[in-house]
């Protein structure tokens, strides 16, 4: 998987758990809380919504790393490799 | 059940009330009154006891307010400062022209300007409403134009997300003062009005019976409810806070609590500034690390939080509290919805004391049944009465309410009479009245009590929805799924979910020439969660053929939530067409 490949995947994800934002309207270094708005039910579904597509299990201190489309795409490539 | 944790005996060192039994037996509200000063002529104003005589008698240095911002920043504001800078604000409400009586809402996340705004309201003798910042639009105007607000108080963001689109329709709505330097059109920056107001005000005179402030509650049907309480309500968040907190003068606490919601209000905001505590206020929301660091680095020693955010830390895991010293911590309290005993037990291990839960709502304004630091704690339960508070468990006969025997499961209700009391629902006499029978206010809770006088919660005795601490109204939500073009009708129901309580979910029907699919539920949420806000919107939406319904064409919830749990359903007799 490309980094591009797992920004487009983080962002499909996001969007399905938070089905009012606009795809075309996230920039990379949008917060997901401060700026998307999502409330930490829906930070729970997404890490929940990642661990089956990526298989990446995401431990609570570790949701800081995924806090933007940029962060999260680079920690899940890391995870990824490893 | 699990074990009781024991205090030692004759009290938790230290503790506010170290005879809980004793003080309920003697107790006084006269007596409670002690912890006030009042003003001439027999006033009261709750922004005097929490900031203004705290500096009159020589306390202005202390720091009231330790305000922890998004990214590293950090401010104190001292009682002097937080007495000067409401003294401003009420002043720039006075200078537009406002008056006693007039409502002030305020809509945006923990910082500064919303605790003067609240404590500036109350100074001008005004009524002030808190919105939770993460409502939608749909929510917020529903609640401006039921309490007829006549200035709001917002960010520039937030205004314009939320508010501008309809703004010109609140014909009430005079005044809205924008946080910062600068405002958009039609609106008044705050930083410039406040710089150019004076510095002291004379603290409206308002009687004990005025009304104080405005918390907006979800109903089962209709509208939400703007429950009114008055000035004299202090007495009580004094005393409650005392008792059931352990605020004491100087005490580091930290409520999480957004003052949107009731608790971020009376304990996020008058009862810790009346007990002359310094609070911790975080604008950031739960992040396990970044909380853990904070009653660490702020050494905090009371901390008032709420089950989802306990639930999640334990969840977490004990390895995440591994760097992190807690020695500073003394009472840990946690409100909102029943804490699970697991998790009492996790934090008794892990803090070396336990969350004690206690239960109130917005109706009742305070903590009214509680686990108190000298009490031992089973866990699972509310805890007892609080000293003033009269409790029961009651049921519905025909000759009356009748009280409920120990161990049976009724309705939990409290004697009327309280200072923190609800006066009113604004406008709506009738449904407060309906709150009210042979001499009880009734919660809407079920409960059970012990036969050593704990209160045990059992559920709601109505639809109402109880998600991460916040009670939602299902026909709310409803209504603002069938504003969707797709839309036939909609029944919203509470789903159990281990982190949040429940989660919100929805039935839906789908109007001629839609078809039920992935993109059309991810539709309809998406439309949900922009008029709504993520924590009123329903998390799962399914689709339905028909919803069981009553003759007289009434979605039967109560169906819908016992076919999802699996439970017996009850008695169908008024039921007119079934689910498909």
């Amino acid at each position: 998987m490309t980094h591009d490949d797992i920004r487009t995947a983080f962002l499909e994800e996001l969007v399905k758990v938070a089905p009012d934002l606009d795809p075309e309207g996230i920039s990379d270094t949008d917060h997901i809380q401060d700026d998307l708005e999502l409330d930490s039910m829906d930070v729970l579904n997404l890490v929940a919504a990642l661990h089956v597509r990526f298989g990446v299990d995401i431990p609570e201190p570790d949701y800081i790393q995924i806090a933007t489309p940029a962060l999260a795409a680079a920690y899940l490539a890391t995870r990824l490799a490893a | 059940m699990l074990e009781t944790i024991r205090k030692e005996s004759g009290g938790t060192r230290g503790a506010s009330l170290p005879d809980p039994e004793k003080t309920r037996k003697s107790f006084t509200w006269d007596a409670a009154a002690a912890l006030l000063d009042g003003l001439p002529g027999g006033a009261l104003n709750i922004a005097y006891e929490a900031v203004d005589r705290h500096v009159g008698a020589g306390h202005g240095p202390q720091v009231a307010i330790r305000w922890l911002g998004k990214g590293d920043a950090r401010e104190e504001i001292t009682y002097g400062d937080l007495a000067e800078r409401t003294s401003r604000f009420a002043n720039v409400l006075m200078a537009h022209g406002l008056a006693r009586g007039d409502s002030v809402f305020a809509l945006m996340g923990r910082v500064p300007d919303l605790y003067v705004a609240a404590l500036g309201t109350l100074k001008a003798g005004m009524i002030f409403t808190p919105l939770f910042s993460a409502f939608g639009p749909e929510p917020i105007r529903t609640r401006m134009e039921i309490g007829k607000a006549t200035v709001l108080v917002t960010t520039e963001t937030l205004y314009r997300r939320k508010i501008a689109a309809w703004r010109d329709q609140i014909p009430s709505l005079r005044l809205v003062l924008i946080v910062g330097a600068m405002a958009p059109e039609g609106c008044v920056a705050l930083d410039p009005a406040m710089a150019a107001a004076e510095p002291t005000f004379d603290i409206a005179l308002t009687t004990p019976e005025d009304p104080a402030l405005i918390h907006f509650t979800s109903g089962t049907t209709g509208k939400p409810k703007g429950a009114v309480h008055v000035h004299k309500a202090v007495l009580y968040h004094a005393i409650s806070g005392r008792y059931a907190l352990e605020l004491t003068p100087g005490t580091i606490y930290w409520c999480t609590a957004d003052p949107g919601w009731v608790t971020g209000t009376s304990y996020g905001i008058i009862s810790p500034l009346v007990n002359r505590v310094t609070m911790i206020v975080d604008e950031a929301d739960f992040d396990i690390d970044r909380w853990y660091a904070t009653i660490d680095r702020e050494k905090v020693e009371v901390w008032y939080s709420a089950p989802t955010a306990i639930r999640m830390m334990m969840r977490a895991g004990d390895a995440a509290t591994e760097f992190y010293d807690f020695s500073s911590l003394r009472f840990l309290a946690s409100v909102g919805e029943p804490l699970n005993p697991e998790a009492v037990v996790w934090s008794n291990r892990i803090f070396g004391m336990p969350f004690h839960d206690n239960w109130w709502q917005t109706e009742t304004g305070g903590i009214m049944i509680a686990n108190l630091a000298a009490q031992d704690v089973r866990p699972g339960s509310m805890g007892k009465p609080m000293p003033g508070i009269t409790a029961g468990i009651v049921e519905q006969t025909e000759t009356g309410m009748t009280e409920m025997g120990d161990g049976q499961i009724g309705e939990l209700a409290l004697r009327p009479g309280w200072p923190s009391m609800m006066r009113t629902y604004l406008n709506e006499q009738a449904r407060y009245d309906k709150c009210f029978v042979d001499g009880w206010y009734l919660s809407g809770d079920l409960a059970m009590r012990d036969g050593d006088g704990y209160y045990w919660f059992v559920g709601r005795a109505d639809d109402l929805i109880k998600s991460s601490g916040h009670l939602v109204g299902p026909f709310e939500v409803e209504s603002a799924l069938i504003e969707h073009e797709a839309v036939a009708e909609a029944g919203v129901i509470g789903v159990p979910d281990e982190t949040a309580g429940e989660v919100i979910k929805a039935y839906v029907t789908l109007n001629p020439g839609f078809t039920p699919g992935e993109d059309l539920e991810r539709a309809i949420r998406g439309h949900a969660r922009k008029k709504l806000g993520p924590a009123v919107a329903p998390r799962e939406i399914v689709f339905r053929n028909t919803l069981p319904k009553t003759r007289s064409g009434k979605i039967m919830r109560r169906l819908l939530k016992a076919r999802e749990l699996g439970l017996p359903e009850g008695d169908i007799s008024t039921l007119e067409t079934d689910e498909t």
